[in-house]
């Protein structure tokens, strides 16, 4: 097997670990105002896994890199462009039916992500990922049943949610579509196809929102963007504010 | 403490009654939600377990305050971690309240009009990042103080509901201490940060306790049935008792000159906090008493249509099934 750019490689663990750190920055906003209680101790627990595999994506990355990073560095001092998770993620948690639908429509993906990467030819990769999937298939399960309790609920609940939903989907596309950095990694067998993805992924969409009775969106069309770094949302920065801020305030300081 | 100035109720209940249970609780017995007891016992168990789960789910709010901005991937998590067990012990509580006669519903109705208390401590703001050190270091502290007596107390659920709290406040106060160690030995900045932390809730945790209850009649009643399980003054004692030297081992002052070893006691002679301003804070007036009511409020009222929703898919489920068979 070819021997892949290590460059690629990096921004490929990036990708993974930016994806679990902006969406585990977003989860963990709701901390302490949740419906319901129950509901707030199963958002900080999904917040919890997501930083922790943001802990061993990005210090995978850092590894790669070579250049002394640690993973926290990776999180709190690179700015917006350097940041290559998808826009999915980033997008602010509105009511709770759209950070409901955010985190299905992302973990139905990041599921079947991460059931490939358990095959990695990449040894430090299949770990990670075998970690995660037991984590994310939890976390699919929840989001769905949510999905589903309040797409089928009452009136006001089912109408919250075909807005999350068409608000949302045309950010699903993006997940899917490969670049030079997903082809060196398919070819190395590191990480898989991204369009042989995409089946199962419609399969279980479909069957949840059809037990919700929403309606799925019409329309291909996909914003893109955040996963090549080259224009994210307006959203990243100010996430970034305060994600970053005791790190950039006091520089050098250890916590 | 989380249930702070919670008055017992008087009982007006057959005397033989009353002795057998109170001969029940001398023997150590444990009551448990089935058994017959005082009205007042239940009345004012009802309140101090209501307050005390109370204090947990507002105890959220502070801290929650400093999750999005935690300084590195690992503290974010331990903080998460750490807010997320304080939601658990609301649940505890709230389930061990309930089997008292009161839903949870009705507590937190009770929360958010007003009617039923939170501790005063979770009205103080917390600025900078030394704060989640102090607040773990101190006010968990100060709950442990209160709470690891409280595993004996008479009523059964209560004491299980403590027993497994207790568990996990220790980790907490010890993971707040790491923090204040961390920022005691960083930088100037984080050693000023540290002590200005210190400077600001250490009054506030001394007031966690309540006034001095020595002359109260609620007190005595609570005593004998073991649901108050000492007096605040002995409670305040032996938290400054405890926390002086911890203090002094990360560096920092305790922001009371006249702070005093008193070799005779056995104990530190130390300033009562401001009794003016806890009374303040208690009505209503402390610094983010009305941040922390409509926090919640909010989430109450706009999570309205998530509960609404889930409970009319769970009945549609229902229907269905009962329809399918
Ligand atoms: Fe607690
Ligand atoms: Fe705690």
């Amino acid at each position: 097997m070819a021997a892949v750019d290590q460059a690629h490689l990096f921004t490929f663990l990036c990708r993974m670990g930016d994806n679990t750190l902006v969406l585990g920055h977003r989860v963990s906003e709701w901390c302490g105002h949740a419906p319901v209680l129950e509901e707030d101790i199963a958002l900080a627990n999904t917040a919890l896994d997501l930083i922790g595999q943001t802990q061993m994506w990005l210090g995978l990355a850092a590894k790669v890199e070579g250049k002394d990073r640690t993973a926290d560095d990776l999180a709190m001092l690179r700015d917006v462009w350097d940041f290559r998770n998808v826009l999915l993620v980033e997008q602010p948690n509105g009511d709770f039916g759209q950070t409901i639908m955010r985190q299905f429509l992302f973990d139905a993906w990041h599921l079947a992500m991460l059931t490939a990467l358990t095959k990695s030819t990449n040894a430090d990769v299949a770990a990670i990922a075998a970690k995660s999937v037991k984590e994310v298939q939890y976390h699919v399960e929840r989001a769905g049943d949510t999905v589903i309790g309040l797409g089928d609920g009452t009136t006001e609940s089912h109408q919250r949610m075909q807005k999350a939903l068409d608000l949302l989907w045309p950010y699903v596309g993006e997940m899917f579509v490969p670049d030079p950095v997903d082809d060196a990694m398919a070819a190395a067998g590191i990480a898989p196809d991204l369009t042989d993805l995409r089946g199962d992924y419609d399969a279980l969409v479909a069957s949840v929102l059809a037990q919700a009775t929403l309606k799925t969106p019409e329309g291909s069309f996909a914003h893109k963007g955040g996963k090549s770094g080259f224009q994210h949302s307006e959203h990243l920065g100010h996430l970034l504010t305060q994600m970053q801020w005791l790190q950039r305030a006091y520089p050098g300081a250890s916590w | 403490m989380y249930a702070q100035m919670v008055k017992s109720e008087a009982t007006q209940e057959d005397p033989e009654m009353l002795a057998a249970f109170q001969a029940r609780i001398d023997a150590g017995e444990k009551i448990e939600p089935k058994d017959w007891m005082p009205a007042g016992y239940r009345k004012t168990l009802i309140r101090q377990i209501g307050q005390h789960a109370h204090s947990e789910i507002v105890g959220q709010l502070p801290e929650g305050n400093w999750i999005t901005r935690a300084p590195t991937l690992e503290r974010k998590a331990i903080l998460l971690a750490k807010v997320q067990d304080e939601a658990g012990h609301g649940l505890y509580l709230y389930c061990a309240a309930e089997t008292l006669g009161v839903t949870r519903d009705e507590m937190t109705e009770m929360l958010l009009d007003g009617r039923m208390k939170y501790s005063s401590i979770f009205n103080y703001p917390t600025l900078t990042w030394a704060d989640m050190g102090a607040v773990g270091w101190l006010v968990d502290g100060a709950a442990i103080m209160n709470q690891v007596p409280l595993q004996r107390t008479s009523f059964g659920p209560y004491s299980r509901a403590m027993i497994r709290v207790c568990k996990e406040e220790s980790f907490h106060q010890r993971q707040g201490y790491a923090v204040m160690m961390k920022m005691a030995q960083g930088t100037p900045a984080q050693k000023a940060m540290a002590q200005n932390a210190l400077n600001r809730l250490w009054f506030p945790s001394l007031m966690m306790f309540g006034p001095s209850d020595a002359d109260s009649t609620h007190s005595v009643q609570s005593m004998a049935w073991k649901i108050k399980m000492n007096t605040n003054d002995e409670l305040r004692q032996k938290f400054v008792d405890q926390t002086v030297p911890q203090a002094e081992y990360l560096g920092l002052t305790v922001p009371d000159e006249t702070l005093n070893w008193n070799a005779e006691k056995g104990g530190y002679d130390f300033a009562e906090p401001d009794w003016d301003e806890f009374f303040e804070v208690i009505t209503g007036n402390g610094p983010c008493n009305t941040e922390r009511l409509a926090a919640r409020n909010k989430a109450w009222d706009d999570g309205k249509w998530v509960r609404d929703g889930l409970l009319a898919h769970a009945q549609k489920r229902k229907m269905r099934k009962v329809a399918a068979e």
